[in-house]
């Protein structure tokens, strides 16, 4: 994969795992455990109900964090606030190191700070090759004119290459993505958010509609991104979630009920009571 | 720079496309003029009088050229695009009404039209049309402005699918009702007619004629190649994207709305392009041209010739006009049976238009 990335970045050293990864090793263990999302007393509420009540949460950098919580409990609303789908009627969500809120941005801007999201159903363009569809999410510039007259970079084109190693599509690079099983797709679309080199990753049931293989490796996948940036995942499927987790957040009814280490998250009665135990 | 410049243009098709986009403009922008060019009486001469009509396919070519790079590439359905189009004709037309030059019914300075109805000066937006530049100007910035200002509302309301169709269709209809009115200021029902002549040439002439048949031609090329460039920038897959699920882009970190306004604006300033070729041809502009109805087929070319190909537009609104002009001609009362039967049957059998009919055939070809 270096070889290629080589090939194309004219000479230039090939960074092996991203961009972010040099700035992040440099970053003494003292200080990893910096916030990076500050998310504080949101309110959202659809004709009256709920759906988010009060809800505070940070994310530190690199972590690997898990979210679940029953049906209706606000974790898919939680990830439309974070990515300026939906206005929250009050409470402020901080991207920290920049100090920029985003609750006044719209999709886009937010998408352009580093949060990337991956959607509940996949959504990848069907009509695009692989690689077209990992270059429409590729960092080179994304307004009009760049992209009407400029040319996809090098180092563009080797992030390309490095992410359809690290996802496992190599051999489908020209392949129209509607042509993909399900699981591709789903790994495709992960690459699609890789390629910006995001801060923060948000993942909405990443393995939904998966085989168990399929899933294992997706497991393994999620476990690698973490560390070089953060990773938000929120998932139904218990058994993913205790391969992964490392940290776990469990929402009810708009807040958050419980929050720790999977086994601490398991034994909390409140939290047997509202989820598990059923 | 030069060099990447020429490998984006050959780029721009395969070797195999190029040479039968060639074949084609040899054929209309040589062949034709050659033919007309013969003696009166021999077997294979163009009559003189199919060359505007030829002229005007071109016209309606650029159009269909227009409405597939906003419906085809970008998903947008726009039923108002004969506005546009119409809005390019009247600035050429008034143009060419300020050249008429006292030579007029009334032998009056002001259009015939002013005179009679007892109007003294020339309103102040007549001013500077009896200069061709600043005509074919506003025959691109006037379109290309009212579709940016409606465009940007629109759009940054997200107001679309059948929706926004919906808006356009409701656009050029209130536009129709404001140019039949006298006091509007162009002409009202009769629109703008009696032309004499364009640049000095008396537009009876062949050969002016022919050269007008000529830049039509050229425009459309020059309109096909930029469309085509377009489309196979990354801008092209960015439009194609947004029409599969624009939501998804945002949140790849695309304005999807500047994406959308750009074309639009784009596709609206060839339509008034197309509008302004097309009036000296046929020789009068007037409301009906932005009636409904006229947008809605404007829509039916290029879903016959087939969506988010180009070259669909250009063939469907040559197919679909040539035969409108000879069965209007052969069978008067046949001839809307012929359109909605094509439209259905084109929708049923193939879905991607005349073009997705080589690969129909080969399929079937394949199953037996």
């Amino acid at each position: 994969m270096t070889q290629e990335a080589l090939a194309v970045e004219d000479g230039a050293p090939a960074p092996i795992t991203g961009g972010a990864a040099t700035e992040e090793h440099a970053v003494p263990a003292a200080r990893a455990a910096e916030t990076i999302l500050w998310v504080d007393g949101i309110t959202v509420s659809f004709d009256g109900f709920r759906a988010l009540d009060d809800l505070s949460l940070t994310l530190e950098k690199g972590e690997l964090r898990c979210i679940i919580g029953p049906n209706g409990a606000g974790k898919t609303t939680l990830m439309d606030v974070i990515t300026g789908k939906t206005r929250p009627d009050s409470g402020r969500v901080e991207l920290v190191p920049s100090h920029t809120e985003l609750t006044r941005l719209s999709e886009f801007e937010i998408a352009r700070l580093g949060i990337g999201r991956k959607f509940q159903r996949p959504t990848v363009f069907q009509g695009h090759s692989v690689f077209e569809n990992l270059e429409l999410a590729s960092r080179g510039g994304k307004g009009v004119l760049r992209t009407l007259f400029g040319r996809l970079k090098g180092p563009e084109r080797g992030r390309i290459d490095e992410v359809l190693q690290l996802i496992g599509l190599p051999e489908q690079r020209d392949r129209r993505a509607g042509l993909l099983s399900h699981g591709h797709k789903q790994w495709l679309e992960i690459g699609m958010l890789l390629v910006q080199d995001p801060k923060v990753l948000l993942l909405d049931e990443p393995i939904a509609g998966m085989s168990h293989q399929e899933a294992e490796r997706t497991a393994e996948l999620v476990k690698t991104l973490a560390g070089e940036r953060t990773v938000v995942v929120v998932e139904h499927d218990m058994e993913f979630v205790r391969q992964i987790a490392r940290k776990v957040t469990v929402l009810h009814e708009g807040s958050v009920l419980c929050e720790g280490t999977m086994d601490k998250v398991q034994a909390d009665p409140r939290v047997i009571e509202v989820y598990l135990g059923t | 720079m030069l060099a990447s410049l020429r490998q984006t243009f050959l780029q721009l098709h395969s070797p195999r496309r190029w040479l039968a986009l060639t074949a084609v403009a040899v054929v209309v922008l040589g062949v034709v003029p050659l033919l007309n060019g013969l003696p009166a009486g021999s077997a294979l001469r163009v009559p003189d009088h199919l060359i505007p009509l030829f002229g005007k396919f071109l016209c309606y070519a650029l159009v269909a050229l227009a409405m597939d790079l906003i419906w085809g590439y970008a998903g947008i359905l726009s039923l108002g695009h004969g506005l546009f189009f119409a809005l390019g004709g009247y600035a050429m037309g008034m143009y060419l009404m300020r050249s008429i030059r006292g030579e007029g019914v009334y032998r009056s300075e002001l259009p015939d039209f002013m005179v009679f109805l007892d109007w003294k000066t020339l309103p102040w937006y007549w001013q500077g049309f009896s200069n061709f530049h600043f005509a074919l100007a506003m025959a691109l910035v006037v379109p290309g402005l009212l579709a940016f200002l409606f465009g940007y509302l629109a759009f940054r309301s997200r107001i679309r699918g059948v929706y926004f169709s919906i808006v356009t269709q409701a656009l050029t209809y209130a536009a129709m009702l404001l140019f039949f009115r006298n006091n509007t200021g162009f002409g009202g029902n009769n629109g703008l007619t009696d032309f004499k002549r364009i640049l000095g040439y008396p537009l009876q002439e062949p050969s002016t004629k022919l050269t007008l048949y000529v830049v039509s031609g050229v425009t459309l090329l020059l309109a096909y190649l930029c469309c085509r460039f377009i489309v196979t920038s990354r801008f092209g897959r960015a439009l194609t994207a947004i029409r599969d699920g624009e939501l998804r882009v945002r949140f790849l970190g695309y304005d999807t709305t500047r994406y959308k306004l750009f074309v639009w604006t784009f596709s609206a300033m060839l339509c008034g392009l197309a509008g302004a070729l097309y009036v000296p041809q046929v020789g009068i502009i007037n409301p009906s041209e932005m009636q409904p109805s006229n947008s809605i087929e404007m829509a039916v070319w290029v879903a016959v010739g087939g969506r988010g190909s180009l070259v669909g537009g250009v063939l469907g609104a040559w197919l679909i006009n040539g035969a409108k002009s000879w069965l209007t001609a052969a069978f008067p009362s046949a001839w809307l049976y012929f359109l909605g039967g094509l439209f259905i049957l084109v929708t049923l059998l193939t879905p991607q238009g005349l073009v997705g009919l080589g690969a129909l055939l080969g399929k079937l070809k394949g199953r037996r």
